[in-house]
């Protein structure tokens, strides 16, 4: 039995685990606010917040409900735009959506609504979201987004008076929540919900199996991984960073040890998908599903990480995460065994990531590229270079890698590397670009990588203009 | 005033078709499409799909008790196909179970077998082979073979625009329900409730009143539900004539992709001659338009494609052709715009390329051409209160476009990376159906006894806040309070016969019906109030819920005068009737006056590409709208910026992508990628032209849902000017949408 509470009622439910949230939520509870757009998290109109109790603190995140299994909300908080109506009046957030002509034909409207909630429930003088970042999962196909930007701006004024330490009091007094969510934590605290039977098809958040594969997860067994904790958590050594495979997107744009490992990280990572999804993709997922232009992928590859893999008997194995990745959809991974971990040494040298998409958020990348180079007086003692979309693979550019090694930076140095790195790509057109464009890219995306980490002695002028 | 639905909508609350409470034993559907692009179908099995537990009865055409057929304009559509299939995605069956999960499940089961034939995709195949939906339509102004011969310059050159997926929010769909004597109720979300009510008559072999069509309100439509929104309620409807029970259709986003048409691709060529003085003196342009397996408004679209192929400017020697070519896609459909958009790319491409050859600024060519007052378009009605060089010359001046310039200057200058382009996008919009008898609405306005309203039009709700304007006209012209007056939903039972929500005209014919139906009441409850008072008819005014005798408010309310007029036996309710005066328009002779006026305004828009990764953003878009007489500034300025994101999607980043088979490749939101937050421009000032407005638009507020979408055709120059400032050797080319990787290929050219 699956036990949650639902905007403000205790739900206690039979139904299959695997069915998606929303369908749980519209059909199951006849709650018609949160919306159907494109049942594969693109268009955020079925957002919805999940509430998660960490020793009687609770913290909100949104979420696509159309690419969620349902079994994940056991023992959360899920809110839906009808959970966070006052009674009589509109709630801060929508009194300004409606204020600022922000909402026009309203299909996408409750899911706006809801990030634009989520957003202020998780506001705090450390959030490293903008309200912007709030909303990159929600498309609105009427406004032109401006209106909507007005609204949540206005909010965002509004939240720089937000008390941090009593979050959840401040903005009921201040008309963003109704009273209830003053309780919820102790209700989640009596909730003892029981643990879910683990059969069937492993789903951690389900951003990728269930955009393939919703209608028949809904009706079968599915072995829930999310909230293993093993699975979870961000730990650094002496030398080196291990992050478990269930770790999300979110978590390590949040962490703070990553962010002054990466200094650019925010940066990097608000390219990969929208909030939402990245509230809920993890590592581990993104490594398994295999991608070709798998961001997180490219982006551990170029650390030249390693993967830490579990087999259900308990033995443990250890591969070079550039091993992982055999062919399309290949990867090393015996049956029984899941991804446990990630790690990578660190301090790590000069790192950067970039990405060329259609759109240039939530979009999935025309090629994405990422790289670690070490060195020394301008000779480079190691370099790691990876690059998605050019390859049947998340491709650690092995020659190109080699070829770098000992040389020093320079025009020449870097243009006849470029020379190496055509010639161990092999991208196909397809509808994300032609096999010309992606080659192109190729280039400049390399050529970016020199600019960004090393401007005293390449730029644009002297390595890309004529 | 805000839209009426702000409040439902930011709550949740307000009802779409999928949100309507199910009733008992409903059942749901799904169609069969066809796998292949073009072929005769040898054979299609059934049994296993059929006996799958759950599915109730897989309709095919050999259910249908009147006429297989769909298409509008053109009989040329059948609603399942029978011996043949022309695009992929075509309705051959609709599976009906007892759960949308069921429907799907059995859908995986049928088993066919196509013999097939060659696949068209291309427009100019399709011209080659000869394949048209209808005969050629062409304009004609002057003599332009003449004219090229006097001219300075004649540049030729050709463009392709790609199609634009609608991508309503909410899916299409419907739900139809069973009613006594084999009548049917169906609530669709749907623009033209009547097309559906006389397209389901016909299919079923049943009369228009045994159909009810209701529509609460459409999660988007922009075209996409205007004709296209029909077969899926006919299809519901066949089944529950036959079944007798409750059928729910909503497309899943997939199906919807795959099997409704989109935004006209348009491949065109151009000749452009110029006079020494930069005078456009000729301009010829062959478009052709891909239409898709089947007419549906392809015909009109073409029309106004026509209309528009001169945009802003004047050019007294015109020929224009338009070929509607078939080709073995789904039926290519209306989008805000209506070919509209398709006509301005290639003007403004023609000026483009004029100006390149030439070597001089476009700017300097748009506006040495902008209309003027009494000139004649190429379909023959004189322009009048033209706007449009008094849009311009405002955007220049209030925005300061000469520092604007010159700041883009300096910033290519200083940067190698980065380049700024800017723009100036005229736009001149007719408002009227191009179609002169569909140019009329209805309103039926009941004034209950104890003073509230009611308010019936044929105007679909879709998130333009048509509703929001009827009850302005309505509480205005009773002088009573809005919170008095409430808008009903569109019902063929209240109001029957209407044009479909379309062509941005939709709040002056139904407004105008409100406005007279309003005023025959007002007129009747002023009998009533002038012997309630003792005082001439001629002096009393109704305003703010009470009675005015000259000028001087009275103790009668407004709910006094209504309950005496109930007593006194006084009709309370009341049907207008609306139609615009003096349009008309001569298909034989290509000429008339086929717009009741036209709307007018200019767009300044400012882009930097990043020349090492090629990508692009839209900095700022500059706008001086000719709105008339807003009657509400707040939606309508909302109108201007969503057509505006929407127009700059189609040129910028929205890619329908099909491959030679006719399969469509870009069918997914992780594909096909629309606007989102931060690829709309970072700043959007939308400065309201002043002028005095049209009698023909309603308390003189000029239409404004299609027009302002043409101003993201700017886009396009905008992103072209910064790459050839990046690379000199840039040859331009009019190949819309300008994709990241057209931007990068242009950057890097030889």
């Amino acid at each position: 039995m699956i036990q949650f509470i639902l905007n403000n009622e205790v739900i206690k439910t039979t139904a299959n685990a695997g069915i998606t949230l929303v369908d749980f939520i519209r059909d199951h509870q006849q709650l018609k606010g949160t919306k159907i757009g494109c049942r594969e998290g693109d268009c955020g109109a079925c957002t919805v917040l999940v509430g998660t109790l960490n020793n009687s603190q609770i913290t909100y995140k949104s979420i696509t409900s159309c690419i969620s299994p349902l079994g994940n909300a056991n023992g959360k908080h899920i809110v839906t735009i009808e959970g966070i109506n006052l009674p009589k009046n509109l709630n801060f957030t929508q009194k300004k959506m409606a204020d600022n002509y922000a909402t026009q034909c309203g299909y996408c409207t409750p899911g706006f609504v809801v990030s634009l909630v989520g957003y202020a429930l998780e506001k705090s003088p450390q959030t490293t979201s903008t309200c912007n970042d709030a909303i990159s999962g929600n498309i609105c196909r009427c406004t032109g987004y401006k209106s909507i930007e007005k609204a949540a701006n206005s909010i965002d004024q509004k939240l720089l008076g937000k008390d941090s330490n009593n979050s959840i009091s401040w903005l009921i007094e201040e008309g963003f929540l109704p009273t209830y969510f003053k309780e919820i934590p102790q209700k989640l605290q009596r909730l003892q919900p029981i643990e879910l039977a683990k059969r069937g098809t492993i789903v951690a958040n389900g951003t990728d199996v269930y955009v393939r594969n919703a209608d028949q997860l809904s009706e079968e067994k599915v072995h829930l991984i999310s909230d293993e904790k093993a699975l979870k958590g961000i730990v650094f050594t002496k030398d080196k960073c291990i992050i478990g495979a269930n770790t999300t997107a979110t978590e390590i744009l949040q962490n703070e040890q990553l962010n002054t490992i990466f200094p650019s990280l925010k940066k990097f990572l608000k390219l990969i998908s929208s909030e939402q999804i990245r509230n809920m993709g993890t590592l581990g997922g993104n490594f398994v599903n295999a991608s070709p232009i798998g961001d997180m992928s490219i982006f551990f590859l170029a650390l030249n990480s390693e993967l830490t893999l579990q087999h259900t008997s308990g033995s443990v194995r250890k591969i070079p995460f550039q091993e992982f990745h055999k062919d399309y959809k290949v990867v090393d991974l015996k049956e029984g065994e899941l991804i446990v971990a990630i790690s990578f040494n660190i301090p790590i040298a000069n790192f950067n990531f970039e990405k060329v998409s259609k759109r240039t958020h939530l979009d999935i990348a025309t090629v994405n590229a990422a790289c670690e180079i070490a060195a020394k007086n301008n000779v480079i003692s190691y370099a790691h270079f990876s690059m998605g979309g050019v390859a049947p693979i998340p491709k650690y550019l092995s020659k190109t890698n080699q070829f770098l090694k000992n040389k020093t930076i320079g025009i020449s140095t870097i243009k006849e590397a470029e020379k190496v790195l055509q010639s161990e790509i092999n991208p196909i057109s397809d509808v994300r670009g032609t096999e010309t464009y992606k080659r192109a890219l190729a280039k400049q995306l390399f050529y970016a990588h020199f600019i960004t980490l090393f401007p005293q002695l390449i730029n644009f002028q002297n390595l890309v203009s004529k | 005033m805000k839209n009426i639905d702000s409040f439902g909508h930011v709550r949740g609350e307000s009802l779409f078709v999928d949100d309507i409470t199910t009733l008992q034993g409903t059942l749901y559907g799904v169609t069969f499409d066809s796998p292949k692009a073009h072929g005769t179908i040898k054979n299609i099995d059934y049994s296993t799909a059929e006996s799958l537990e759950g599915v109730v009865k897989i309709f095919t055409y050999k259910d249908i008790l009147g006429e297989n057929q769909i298409g509008g304009i053109i009989p040329d559509e059948p609603l399942w196909a029978e011996g043949e299939v022309h695009f992929i995605g075509q309705p051959i069956a609709f599976i009906v179970a007892t759960s949308e999960a069921i429907a799907k499940k059995s859908r995986a089961l049928i088993t066919i077998e196509i013999d097939e034939k060659p696949v068209i995709t291309t427009a100019k195949e399709a011209k080659e082979k000869g394949s048209f939906i209808n005969a050629p339509r062409s304009f004609k102004l002057g003599n332009t073979t003449t004219s090229f011969s006097n001219c300075k310059y004649v540049i030729e050159g050709e463009t392709f625009s790609n199609g634009q997926e609608h991508l309503y929010l909410e899916t299409q769909g419907c739900y139809a329900i069973p009613m006594e004597n084999g009548n049917i109720k169906i609530t669709s979300s749907t623009q033209g409730p009547t097309s559906v009510q006389k397209t389901v008559a016909k299919v079923l072999g049943v009369s228009m009143h045994k159909i009810e069509v209701d529509v609460i309100r459409l999660g988007g439509g922009f075209g996409g539900k205007e004709d296209q929104a029909t077969p899926w309620a006919v299809m519901a409807a066949v089944a529950v004539q036959n079944l007798k029970k409750p059928v729910k259709y909503i497309l899943n986003r997939h199906d919807d992709l795959r099997m409704t048409g989109k935004r006209h691709p348009y491949e065109s060529t151009f000749k452009i001659g110029l006079s020494k003085e930069l005078k456009i003196q000729a301009f010829e342009v062959e478009f052709l338009q891909n239409s898709g397996a089947a007419a549906d408004l392809s015909p009109a679209i073409a029309e106004r494609t026509l209309f528009h192929a001169t945009n802003s400017y004047f050019i007294p020697n015109v020929t224009t052709t338009v070929h509607s070519c078939k080709t073995n896609l789904p039926p290519n459909t209306a989008f805000r715009g209506f070919g509209g958009p398709q006509g301005m790319f290639v003007i403004e491409a023609a000026i483009a390329k004029a100006a390149e050859e030439i070597g001089v600024n476009k700017k300097k060519i748009q506006e040495l051409n902008l209309l003027s007052e009494n000139d004649e378009f190429s379909y023959g009605q004189i322009a009048t209160q033209v706007e449009i060089k008094n849009s311009w010359t405002s955007a220049k001046s209030n925005f300061n476009s000469a520092k604007l310039e010159e700041e883009i200057v300096n910033f290519n200058n200083k940067n190698a990376q980065y380049k700024k382009g800017l723009s100036f996008m005229p736009i001149t919009f007719g408002i009227s159906f191009t179609n002169t008898p569909m140019n009329h609405a209805r309103a039926l306005i009941h004034i209950y006894q104890d003073g509230s309203v009611g308010v019936s039009t044929g105007a679909v709700e879709m998130g333009q806040s048509v509703n929001t304007k009827m009850l302005q006209v309505a509480s205005e012209t009773l002088g009573i309070s809005t919170s008095k007056v409430k808008l009903e939903t569109t019902n063929t039972t209240r109001v029957a016969n209407t044009s479909p929500t379309a062509a941005s005209a939709t709040a002056d014919l139904n407004g105008k019906a409100v406005l007279k139906a309003c005023n025959s009441l007002i007129d009747r409850l002023t009998t009533v109030a002038s012997a309630l008072l003792a005082v001439d008819k001629d002096v009393i005014e109704f305003k703010n819920n009470m009675i005015y005798a000259n000028q001087q408010q009275t103790s009668l309310t407004w709910e006094k005068v209504v309950e005496q007029a109930m007593f006194e036996r006084v009709a309370l309710s009341e049907n207008a009737h609306y139609a615009t005066p003096i349009i008309h328009f001569d298909k034989s002779k290509e000429k008339g006056h086929p717009f009741a006026y036209h709307v007018y305004g200019t767009a300044i828009t400012i882009v930097t590409v990043d020349c090492l990764r090629g990508t692009y953003e839209i900095d700022a878009v500059k706008i001086v709208h000719d709105f008339g007489k807003s009657m509400n500034i707040g939606i309508d300025v909302g109108q201007v910026e969503g057509a505006l994101v929407q127009g700059i999607g189609w040129m910028t980043l929205e890619e329908i992508s099909y491959n030679e088979q006719g399969q469509l490749l870009s069918n997914a939101l992780s594909t096909y990628k629309v606007p989102d937050v931060f690829s709309a421009p970072k700043t959007i000032e939308v400065l309201p032209l002043k002028t005095l407005g049209n009698e023909q638009a309603i308390f003189k507020s000029k239409a404004v849902g299609e027009p302002p979408l043409m101003y993201g055709i700017g886009a396009y120059f905008a992103i072209q000017n910064a790459v050839k400032e990046f690379n000199p050797n840039y040859q331009l080319k009019f190949d819309a949408p300008f994709t990241p990787e057209k931007v990068l290929m242009g950057l890097y050219e030889e």
